[in-house]
């Protein structure tokens, strides 16, 4: 009786025996009903994709360019000029805005660069000193000449460089953090 | 019609792959198939009873749309509106999940009453189904408190004014009601601490509950048997059956299809919006329920001062007992409504009511003139807050940085001189410490501006031992950094 009706199934020819016509109806809709559900489920999902992968589709954690001031009032300056600007990060929902110090220096063709006030040492701020015309680290000595070049002391490397722009008349800047007690520049995080 | 015949030795087909045959081995998942899809129903499948698969297809839709939502959802009252509006402003396809997950909240609600309806015009309760009938009521009741608390947690003006309603209309409960309230509040007024009750309520403990009724539900249904149409025994049925699978299956399916696309519409054309953060301050609000809640809004502006017992505990005491113990005092076999006049006014009279109570909210607001006026204004605000971009939320520790500069030019140039004397390279911006340095933050409530001074000026053993340097600048300079540092909080 088995071997029968598995071959009713397998050729298809089950007119005299009912029971294998409605298994083999019934798998046929089953299988109709599980590529339907399949497909239904795919989708769905579409959008359960889409909103879980927010976060690898579009940037969630962003560092906004920040305004230094007006490019004209830095072109003629002698001295490297402090400024604090405002950065922006935000962060999925939340943004902080914080405050961070930069210097404008311009080099002996005047070109016009900012440089981060965090000594590549150990990351204590630097301040210019106006008489020895040098930054000068407070906290372990390090010097650097105008233009952020190292002189002396523990740092491995020169002041790091910040990605700047002028737009508008006003010069821009692109915050950065980077790697202390390395010799090459590189990106922190 | 053979196929209409249960049958014991019903397998699935011969020929079945070798993966299959093994699957089945290891797990026995055709009997477990087999008990799921061949069970027989009296007197053959029927629409009227589709609603049950469809309030598990919605359970389930909600449970995953809960999860998703959960991934950018903050439980707190400071961030819980602006990752709701994160969720619908900002992230793809974020106002369609949440709308789906909130228009589903209502069809839930509408599902749930048509199978508690069929049920009981078909009668279906009688006849050895007090236990699934007595699960059914607290799964109803478990569905009521998701709505409920689930309407919070988005903490807009709708959400925050709705909550604050319903959790006094607790209190109007005599004796227990206040310790109720306070209980659901966590306090005299609403706040985070209610966000995170609710959150717990509505994410963790009734959907457990719910899961573990769904299954006893489900379970003490197979176990009484379907109940079959209303002329049929309920617990001998004599009625020719057919088996749950295929055409009960498909006509389960037909609503769940027509959930999925009506939901899907309606949440892609009509998205639900989010409206303004919640201000407890704004007296003017005027709160409304969701919509199937307005009848009994309606219902308690009815039952004011000592009437409120009446109104507000009798009657729904008795109203709820009688539906929960309608197994154990309604015992005839009688399943056929004709032959049951009480039951069917009864089940008349109460829906109508209820409709009448939830018009009649709608009718009253509508010819109130400020009611109605109040009622149009915040849905223009609330178009207006949807319309808005998104904007993150300013974290607190930058709002500490901004906010101390501006207040006083004495610290303002104190700022100045404490980062041009590199003290935020150690104490961090704002004072807020960091690995080489302790906090400034507070200072002013451990220390008076002279001993700030003499600290600045004679570092203890300690302070220099961590590389403070005593401090030496022009009188004004340091009185404007002692005034920006006690400034710091």
């Amino acid at each position: 009786m088995a071997d029968s009706r598995k071959h009713l199934d397998k050729t298809g020819e089950a007119s005299s025996a009912s029971e294998p016509v409605i298994e083999n109806r019934r798998s046929f809709l089953g299988i109709l009903l599980g590529l339907g559900s399949v497909c239904v489920g795919a989708l769905l999902s579409v959008p359960l994709l889409r909103f879980s992968l927010f976060p690898l589709i579009r940037r969630t954690t962003e560092l906004k360019p920040s305004t230094v001031g007006e490019f004209s009032e830095f072109s003629s300056a002698a001295e490297p000029i402090m400024r604090t600007i405002q950065i922006e990060q935000v962060d999925g929902w939340r943004k902080t805005v914080s405050e961070k110090a930069v210097y404008v220096t311009k080099n002996n063709q005047g070109k016009v660069s900012v440089l981060s006030s965090i000594c590549p040492h150990l990351g204590c701020t630097i301040p210019w000193n106006k008489d020895k015309r040098q930054f000068i680290c407070p906290c372990h000595g390090a010097t650097f000449n105008s233009e952020g070049a190292r002189l002396s002391g523990p740092s491995l490397r020169g002041m790091d460089l910040l990605e700047s722009q002028v737009q508008d008349g006003q010069l821009l800047v692109r915050f950065q953090y980077f790697r202390q007690l390395v010799a090459d520049r590189e990106m922190a995080g | 019609m053979t196929s209409h015949q249960p049958n014991e030795n019903a397998k699935f087909p011969e020929g079945q792959s070798g993966f299959w045959k093994w699957l089945n081995h290891r797990t026995g998942i055709d009997d477990v198939l087999k008990t799921a899809l061949y069970e027989p129903i009296p007197g053959g499948a029927r629409f009227a009873y589709i609603f049950g698969s469809g309030l598990l297809f919605i359970f389930i839709s909600q449970v995953i749309t809960g999860v998703f939502l959960a991934l950018y959802y903050v439980p707190s009252a400071d961030h819980a509106h602006t990752t709701v509006a994160y969720i619908t402003k900002a992230v793809t396809a974020g106002s369609f999940l949440r709308s789906l997950h909130a228009y589903g909240a209502s069809a839930m609600v509408v599902v749930l009453f048509l199978h508690l309806s069929q049920t009981f015009i078909y009668g279906s309760y009688k006849g050895k189904r007090e236990i699934l009938w007595l699960s059914g009521c607290v799964l109803f009741a478990l569905v009521l408190g998701m709505a409920f608390t689930g309407y919070l947690l988005p903490w807009d003006q709708r959400a925050y004014f709705a909550t604050a309603v319903g959790t006094n209309a607790a209190s109007e409960i005599p004796l227990v009601g206040e310790s109720l309230k306070l209980l659901m509040r966590g306090g005299t007024e609403m706040g985070t601490l209610t966000i995170s009750r609710f959150f717990v309520a509505h994410v963790f403990l009734i959907p457990a509950f719910i899961f573990a009724l769904v299954g006893s539900h489900i379970f003490l249904f197979r176990k009484a048997g379907a109940a079959g149409p209303v002329d049929e025994d309920p617990i001998e049925p004599k009625q020719q059956p057919e088996l749950f699978y295929p055409r009960q299956v498909l006509m389960d399916l037909a609503l769940t299809a027509l959930l999925i696309v009506f939901l899907g519409l309606l949440s892609f054309f009509v998205p639900m919006q989010i409206g303004p953060p919640a201000n407890p301050a704004d007296a003017q609000y005027v709160p409304r329920p969701e919509w199937y809640y307005l009848p009994i809004f309606q219902w308690l502006k009815y039952w004011h001062g000592s009437a409120a017992i009446v109104g507000v505990l009798m009657i729904p005491t008795v109203l709820v007992l009688a539906v929960v113990a309608l197994p154990f005092f309604d015992r005839s076999a009688e399943r056929r409504p004709w032959k049951r006049p009480i039951a069917m006014s009864s089940y008349i009279f109460l829906v109508v009511a209820l409709l009448g109570l939830g018009l009649r909210s709608g009718y009253v607001d509508r010819h109130d003139p400020s009611v109605a006026q109040q009622l149009a204004k915040q849905k223009t605000e609330e178009d207006e807050y949807a319309r808005k971009p998104f904007e993150p939320e300013l974290s607190s520790l930058s709002l500490a940085a901004a906010n101390v500069a501006l207040a006083d030019p004495a610290a303002a140039k104190g700022k100045a001189i404490f980062e041009a004397q590199s003290c935020n390279a150690c104490h961090g911006d704002a004072g807020v410490g960091t690995a080489a340095a302790p906090a400034l933050v507070g200072i002013k409530a451990k220390y008076s501006a002279e001993q700030v001074e003499n600290l600045f000026k004679h570092p203890t053993a300690k302070m220099t031992a961590g590389g403070m340097p005593p401090i030496d600048l022009p009188p004004d300079d340091l009185k404007a950094l002692i005034t920006y540092v006690r400034s710091l909080n």
